[in-house]
């Protein structure tokens, strides 16, 4: 077998173009999907059926079919209707690039949703019923109690899905977009060296994985401090 | 000793029976995603002019031959990892891809062309395209002239299938698309391609389609006399007439 690492080398300052992409896709989207995410999930953790049953869909769609093809239907099937064409979305809809954020926030949205729901979930029943004893509002509670509590319980899983969204953020080639895997793909279609390249593409993910988890360690760290604080002796 | 004997002789046996059957089986690639030239029908089944000339050249050859469908950008990788043997997937001979594998002589030659929507016009001369939106197929010969020639001066989009290509000209997104020019002439008769035609006049970038093997392999050797057989003997021009009114030899 024939390796190169000169063409690693050649071509990884675009590669890092590429990864610099990927980190915009994953930042905006994260944080867009976790905008979405958190009315989602208190609207899912209702009791009242007609308040829980809209998230309760929409996670159904977006966990139940895969981000492929949620992408394909936002990019190419969207522009199919010349009533989008028309509309004042097109704009936005006409670039691949918006085309793939707004896939990847509603699908992150949708896993984050049930995250965050499940966390709201596992506060212990205690604590909300001492913020009705002490007379809070609902929304000071969901405020000042729920989603700080909730924040730090869904934190580890969280993590997770960040880091699935960072490694799914690779079907933004088939749109089009020159993200890392974009990028890899367009120099192997020249270089016909795809085990160098993809090799390459590999490890820069895995250093930008790196950099994510460390950030999620620290968070957590902070959010959770009383787990980490030492026992007096 | 006539242990030792039979022994031997089934060894033999065993050594060169599969080496004997080796010639005949061929394990053949193709995209499935170039219309006419290859392509799924209905039924899942690869059909179209690859395909065809495929059959004809086993035929041929006498070959058993079992054609596979296999994503583009993977095509060469396969070949090299062996999982078939041969490529007749539309593919241009170029000095790069010669690094890495060999080819037979041509079956087809190739040229580029531009397409664009009807009633728009598209100067296809490199200052008029300053600025455009032009589209083509990843890791093809029309998607790497556009970025070699035009690089500079338009946007280049690339798509890993020409029908997203295809769907993307169609939505708008897309000024035009740079094509080869054969596949491009089917599409412009089928209902999609109604609204769309050719741009300007044709690239002729002495582009020869070849059958791809691996490096070494004889059967380069054997396609390029199969090829010429059929050329000989009129199937190749039953084939062509099947697909476009023009000789593309």
């Amino acid at each position: 077998m024939s390796w190169e690492w000169g063409v690693i080398w050649q071509y990884l300052p675009k590669l890092l173009d590429g990864a610099w992409l990927t980190i915009e896709l994953v930042a905006i989207s994260g944080l867009l999907g976790l905008v979405i995410a958190v009315p989602l999930a208190l609207m899912r953790a209702s009791e009242k059926k007609a308040i829980s049953a809209f998230p309760y869909i929409y996670i159904f769609f977006f966990r139940g079919t895969p981000l492929l093809v949620q992408i394909f239907l936002i990019y190419y099937g969207a522009s199919q209707f010349d009533a989008v064409k028309n509309s004042f979305l097109w704009p936005v809809l006409r670039e691949p690039y918006w085309c793939a954020i707004i896939a990847f926030s509603l699908n992150t949205a949708a896993y984050g949703a049930e995250l965050i729901r499940a966390a709201i979930q596992a506060i212990p029943k205690g604590e909300i019923e001492a913020c009705m004893a002490l007379g809070m509002s609902k929304f000071t509670t969901i405020r000042r109690i729920i989603l700080r509590r909730a924040a730090g319980i869904v934190l580890p899983g969280y993590s997770n899905e960040v880091l699935l969204m960072l490694k799914s953020s690779a079907l933004a080639s088939t749109i089009t977009l020159l993200d890392l895997t974009g990028m890899a793909r367009t120099i192997i279609a020249r270089t016909y060296t795809p085990l160098e390249m993809f090799f390459a593409a590999g490890m820069v993910y895995l250093a930008m994985a790196a950099v994510l988890i460390l950030c999620f360690r620290l968070m957590e760290r902070k959010l959770n401090r009383y787990q980490y604080a030492k026992r007096p002796v | 000793m006539k242990k030792l004997i039979a022994t031997a002789v089934m060894l033999a046996a065993c050594v060169t029976a599969p080496l004997s059957m080796a010639g005949e089986k061929i394990r053949i690639a193709t995209e499935g995603a170039y219309a006419p030239f290859n392509m799924m029908d209905n039924q899942g089944q690869l059909v179209g002019f690859d395909v065809d000339i495929a059959k004809a050249l086993c035929a041929e050859m006498k070959a058993d031959c079992e054609i596979v469908a296999q994503d583009w950008d993977g095509i060469i990788p396969g070949l090299r990892a062996r999982k078939y043997d041969a490529i007749i997937a539309s593919m241009s001979i170029t000095e790069e891809r010669l690094r890495v594998v060999d080819f037979s002589e041509k079956y087809y030659a190739n040229v580029l062309a531009f397409v664009g929507p009807k009633g728009k016009a598209l100067d296809t001369t490199k200052d008029a395209l300053k600025g455009k939106t032009i589209g083509a197929q990843r890791a093809t010969i029309a998607g790497q002239y556009l970025e070699d020639n035009f690089g500079n001066v338009v946007n280049v989009k690339l798509y890993d299938t020409q029908d997203n290509a295809y769907l993307d000209l169609a939505s708008g997104r897309l000024d035009g698309i740079m094509s080869d020019k054969f596949p491009a002439y089917d599409w412009l008769r089928t209902p999609e391609g109604k609204g769309f035609e050719f741009k300007g006049a044709d690239l002729d970038i002495d582009d020869h389609i070849g059958i791809a093997v691996r490096k070494g392999d004889k059967l380069a050797g054997k396609f390029s006399t199969a090829i010429k057989a059929i050329r000989a003997n009129g199937k190749y021009a039953e084939i062509n007439a099947k697909y476009f009114p023009f000789d593309i030899y």
